[in-house]
């Protein structure tokens, strides 16, 4: 009786928690559907979290009116993307160089990427700025190319410094040293170079740790702010996260705050539902190595 | 007898020049292999690190004419004559130091809740894990508009307290800025270290648990003297990655306050941006960047140090 009752309080204190999470982003949802003004009214009540009374698509479409939503939108995928397939092929030829292949140095190098790890983004943020602005680019002018310098204001300086990375080359390295060296053994006595080696043996065995990078470089590419905040002035190459600040400076509804914020989080929030499993334990998994 | 001893003798040096080709061959391609990721990590890591350090000594700013000079400790002299710096080293430790036990200990207590083997334990891993995946531009939006005088949280504690309570102005309240941003960030940044703590939970034997029941021990027995030590090292994790992501709180603030009103809530990282980036003052931003980087290493090396496993 004792263990069904406390079965039952625990079991309460679950859900309770759990509307504790999940009722602002319902809240969130629900209010892209209404007008202003209901959204205020039903603050008092359940309705804050029902799809009831005025609902419509307005604020969706006064949106993508008033602001290049569309635009910021395909940046922000092009960027993450983009980021995402040169990130797993970098950091997985380095981590397979590192963690099967034997040359003199290779312990240090791996010693020297995973001290890196403790660097947080914030502490270079702004010496990168200042750096990036000196790098040389090669400029399309007119009908010919030009030498410049400082990469601010493009593509590559919102994708190339997220390329390379720490916890990638680490994760993968420990992946692949799961996979049996006999592998390699086998395929160089029947002729295979190393680079076929790691093509057609070691990444078509490794899908769940490709799967974990691709997520965990996905997210924080969509969710950057403060980076794309500093380099990006142009309106036409802004990623979602900076394309919000542009509704502060137009003064908008609440109701086209919440249909933006909606429209850039539900897709991840649904995809994140989707694969839900194999990504809580990677992280799982990741959290006990690193 | 000869012919044996001769075999080998004339085969050795033939197999040695061939492994050292090879050897030098695996060499090389590991190199090229390697090549791109070093070099993007020097260029995009290293590099601006080591400015960090270098910047700060001089006077550059991100659009100048005229080449960046050394000027000494000038910026540092300036820098400890701010209010506003202090202000900021303040507010930094001050949301450091509660959301560090709070999210590491609201986020333990959540992974012992879904830990248990009770149907639909999965459901509430993912929604508790819902605010993570969420942006913190998002998420600071939303809550700008729940924390207003008449926003949402005002009318759910209303309702709670039958009308005898009234909330204040959340964020624009020197009083109540600071921690209604600390209530917000551990909402979202709690389900993460749930995780976290749930796989360090589930390399805990399961006999050992067993044992302690057949002595008899309380749940809380249980939780002291097998669950709390067999955490160890997820411990360490948990405080140090709470503790480097406290420290670098800007979003929030950018997108909430502005790190109003009265500077209640302007954080280190925000003043660097604000002035380095706002206000072009490159050396400066690079010395306060300086200045966080020693602290965040200095605070995790100390954490490390004190969490160590001490035989």
């Amino acid at each position: 009786m004792t263990s069904l009752l406390k079965r039952l309080s625990g079991h309460a204190g679950r859900v309770v928690l759990a509307l504790v999470f999940a009722l602002p982003l319902l809240f969130m949802l629900v209010s892209s559907f209404k007008p202003d003004d209901q959204i205020f009214g039903d603050l008092g009540s359940l309705r804050a979290f029902l799809p009831v009374g005025t609902l419509s698509l307005d604020n969706y479409t006064d949106m993508f009116e008033r602001v290049p939503a569309a635009r910021f939108l395909l940046n922000s995928v092009l960027i993450s993307s983009v980021t995402v397939v040169l990130g797993i092929i970098v950091n997985s030829l380095a981590a397979f160089a590192l963690s099967r292949m034997r040359w003199p140095g290779r312990k240090l190098v791996l010693t020297v990427i995973i001290a890196t790890l403790i660097v947080p983004f914030e502490t270079f943020a702004l010496p990168l700025v200042w750096w990036v602005n000196q790098l040389p680019l090669l400029r399309v002018n007119g009908f010919h190319l030009a030498w410049t310098t400082g990469w601010m204001d493009t593509y590559q300086v919102q994708v190339l410094p997220f390329v390379a990375n720490a916890f990638s080359i680490f994760f993968f390295h420990q992946f692949f040293q799961s996979i049996p060296k006999e592998l390699d053994e086998a395929a160089i006595m029947d002729g295979a170079g190393w680079f076929t080696i790691y093509r057609r043996i070691v990444m078509p065995l490794s899908g769940p740790a490709v799967a974990t990078v691709a997520i965990l470089t996905f997210l924080p590419a969509w969710n950057s702010y403060l980076w794309p905040l500093m380099v990006v002035q142009s309106e036409e190459l802004r990623p979602v996260m900076v394309g919000i600040s542009y509704f502060f400076q137009l003064n908008v509804g609440w109701g086209q705050i919440m249909a933006y914020s909606s429209m850039i989080t539900v897709p991840i929030l649904a995809l994140f539902v989707a694969f839900q499993r194999s990504f809580v334990n990677s992280i799982a998994s990741t959290g006990v190595k690193g | 007898m000869t012919t044996r001893t001769a075999a080998p003798e004339r085969l050795r040096p033939v197999r040695r020049t061939r492994t050292t080709n090879t050897r030098r061959r695996e060499s090389l391609t590991a190199l090229g292999m390697a090549t791109p990721a070093v070099v993007l990590l020097i260029v995009f890591l290293v590099v601006p690190v080591a400015l960090a350090f270098a910047l700060a000594f001089t006077d550059a700013r991100l659009i100048s004419p005229t080449p960046a000079r050394f000027v000494g400790l000038r910026n540092f002299t300036r820098l400890f004559e701010d209010p506003v710096f202090y202000k900021s080293l303040r507010n930094t430790a001050y949301f450091a130091a509660v959301v560090v036990p709070l999210q590491a200990g609201l986020a333990l207590v959540l992974a012992l809740l879904v830990n248990a083997k009770v149907r639909g334990v999965n459901f509430f891993r993912t929604v508790y894990f819902l605010p993570v995946v969420t942006s913190m531009v998002v998420v600071s939006l939303l809550w700008t508009f729940l924390y207003r005088k008449d926003g949402l949280v005002n009318h759910v504690i209303s309702t709670l307290t039958l009308g005898h309570f009234q909330g204040p102005d959340w964020l624009g309240d020197p009083a109540t800025a600071m921690p209604a941003i600390i209530l917000m960030s551990v909402w979202q940044g709690v389900g993460f270290h749930m995780i976290i703590w749930l796989a360090g939970l589930q390399t805990i034997p399961a006999e050992l648990y067993e044992a302690a029941e057949i002595d008899g021990a309380t749940p809380w027995h249980r939780f002291c003297h097998v669950t709390w030590p067999g955490l160890r090292a997820t411990r360490t994790f948990v405080l140090v990655t709470i503790t480097i992501a406290a420290f670098s709180l800007f979003t929030q603030i950018r997108v909430m306050t502005q790190g109003g009103p009265l500077d209640s809530t302007t954080t280190v990282v925000y003043q660097a941006v604000r002035t380095g980036y706002d206000q072009q003052q490159t050396a400066y931003a690079a010395a306060i960047s300086l200045i966080f980087f020693v602290l965040v290493l200095t605070v995790s090396l100390v954490q490390r140090f004190l969490t160590r496993e001490k035989d």
